[in-house]
């Protein structure tokens, strides 16, 4: 148990997000200054003082590059973390802490046509164009022709199949309402109109049991984030959203996509251990969150995190989903109300992008009295999350 | 065999060091062996640096039955989302052996469309190339 110190302690208090594309044409350099200085303006804070710069390891230039494009003289705090959106918690511990004023969070990938990163120099890592393969851990699966996520996950979603009776005609939803959801936000570019339980079905098995459908298409994306104190965000442009806790998961015998070893492999130990933090330090619990941003990097990973998150109990998520009603916008819980990762590409900050929009009121589908959002990262991995709230 | 290689397309090597060598060897060998802690007996896979029950340094390679059972499975379907040197369709299982850890591997005489959770299995060895021999499973008493 850590200590409480964070609770409420940081806000976000500007949002720059760079118009998504499969092409998107410019340097991962140029989006992600353009991004910066977007969430700059948007805050109402100058670029000069912006003090702190975060960021996953992952993706994007690194503060040398993004501060030299950006004219940034000095910065008091900089850090790169790795899984999902965990440099978040830098970000917060930096404000919060007082070892920054301004602290910028951003994520800039080009997946669908940029720079292949982090990539190991196996002719297969090429071939796939991913960045997530690490051949030196990964080699007790690539050997077997196991390799990549589809893959990876759907050894995860065979054994959940087995344990729960989940059902394609159930899982499908999640794709069919990230479709809906995404048709009617004019950000995302994938689904210009929601799909069926029929194109779901008839969606190619690519690693049995996972469809393409199933899995976040690759996109080329920039998005920033401003995060200051609340006291500070009250001189600022935007009503804050604030953070009431933010938290990461790990667990027993994990390993990104693959913990195979561990006695249950379908729970995801790491999003629970994140949940209870996250509900314990923020005082929260599963009932009081108004709207769900999961990771749907693949589509069986919303099933597995809402039981882990506490939003239904175990083996009961796939009724939940079935038929999309519960996870609509209207719904006992809306997912994802921007379409997801399957609707707009896979791109983790986007859900902390549509976190604010609805606690804003601003959001393309916005959920009626939006007062607190959680947002979980890492499925399958570390995880990583926050709940945000209204000031 | 229901596993197609192509020989232009190395199969990708496991990356040998000190914790994992072993396993490797016995491989190899056409042995099953795990890592097991000498100190308090726990039995891990895939091999490690210590227990990470005890943390004891001290670490063995105790043989195994190589016999357990289809605990989930995997059947690569679309050729991109698996190794171009392997023809798809193929499958891959994590088998869950007697000694109660899990090995992820081939299957040697089950063709995708039978695999099954729950089926029973037994390890062999298939030397894929001159440096390389590959664990897989087949049918129990096949």
């Amino acid at each position: 148990m850590a200590i409480d110190s964070i609770k409420d302690k940081a806000a976000i208090v500007g949002i720059g997000v760079v118009d998504f594309s499969t092409d998107i044409g410019r340097t991962e350099w140029y989006t992600a200054c353009q991004a910066i200085k977007l969430a700059a303006e948007e805050a109402g804070v100058n670029i000069d003082d912006i003090d702190g710069m975060v960021k996953s390891v992952d993706d994007g230039p690194d503060p040398t590059y993004t501060g030299k494009g950006l004219g940034i003289d000095n910065l008091l705090y900089h850090s790169e973390n790795h899984w999902g959106t965990s440099a978040m918690m830098n970000a917060v511990h930096a404000v919060a802490g007082g070892l920054c004023n301004y602290c910028v969070y951003y994520q800039t990938a080009h997946r669908a046509s940029g720079p292949e990163k982090c990539i190991s120099d196996f002719l297969v890592a090429r071939e796939f164009r991913d960045d997530s393969l690490d051949m030196v851990r990964y080699d007790y699966f690539s050997p077997f022709g196991l390799i990549g996520e589809p893959g990876y996950v759907a050894m995860m979603y065979r054994r959940y199949m087995h344990e729960t009776g989940i059902k394609p005609e159930q899982l499908g939803w999640v794709p069919i309402v990230a479709s809906e959801n995404a048709a009617r936000n004019t950000n995302a570019i994938f689904f210009d109109k929601s799909i069926t339980i029929d194109d779901y079905m008839q969606s190619k098995l690519i690693a049995d049991p996972i469809r393409e459908l199933d899995c976040a298409p690759k996109v080329d994306g920039s998005i920033a984030i401003v995060i200051t104190t609340p006291e500070r965000a009250k001189a600022l442009k935007q009503e804050p959203v604030i953070i009431n806790s933010v938290a990461s998961g790990y667990a027993l015998e994990g390993q990104n996509y693959t913990s195979y070893t561990r006695d249950v492999i379908t729970d995801l130990p790491e999003m629970e251990n994140m949940a209870k933090e996250l509900y314990r330090v923020g005082g929260m619990g599963p009932k009081d969150i108004k709207v769900a941003m999961l990771d749907d990097t693949f589509a069986p990973y919303v099933p597995m995190q809402l039981e882990a998150l506490g939003f239904c109990g175990k083996g009961e998520a796939p009724a939940f989903i079935e038929g999309g009603d519960k996870i609509r916008v209207g719904g006992q819980l809306p997912v994802n109300p921007d379409g997801g990762e399957i609707g707009q590409g896979r791109f983790i900050t986007t859900r902390i992008v549509e976190a604010v929009r609805q606690i804003r009121g601003t959001s393309t589908n916005q959920v009626a009295n939006t007062d607190t959002v959680l947002v979980a990262s890492g499925a399958g991995g570390p995880a990583d999350g926050m709940i945000c709230r209204k000031e | 065999m229901v596993m197609e290689y192509n020989p232009k397309i190395p199969t990708l090597r496991p990356y040998i060091d000190p914790d994992n060598q072993g396993f490797w060897d016995g491989v190899r060998e056409h042995r099953l062996v795990i890592q097991k802690c000498k100190d308090c007996g726990l039995v891990i896979h895939r091999p490690r640096p210590m227990c990470p029950r005890c943390l004891s340094t001290e670490r063995e390679w105790t043989p195994s039955m190589g016999k357990g059972v289809i605990y989930a499975y995997v059947n690569v379907i679309y050729q991109n989302a698996g190794y171009p040197g392997i023809k798809a369709p193929y499958s891959v299982v994590v088998v869950e052996i007697t000694e109660g850890v899990r090995i992820l591997a081939n299957l040697y005489d089950i063709e995708p469309e039978g695999v099954r959770i729950g089926t029973p299995v037994e390890i062999c060895f298939d030397d894929i190339a001159d440096d390389l021999t590959l664990p897989k499973f087949k049918r129990l008493n096949s």
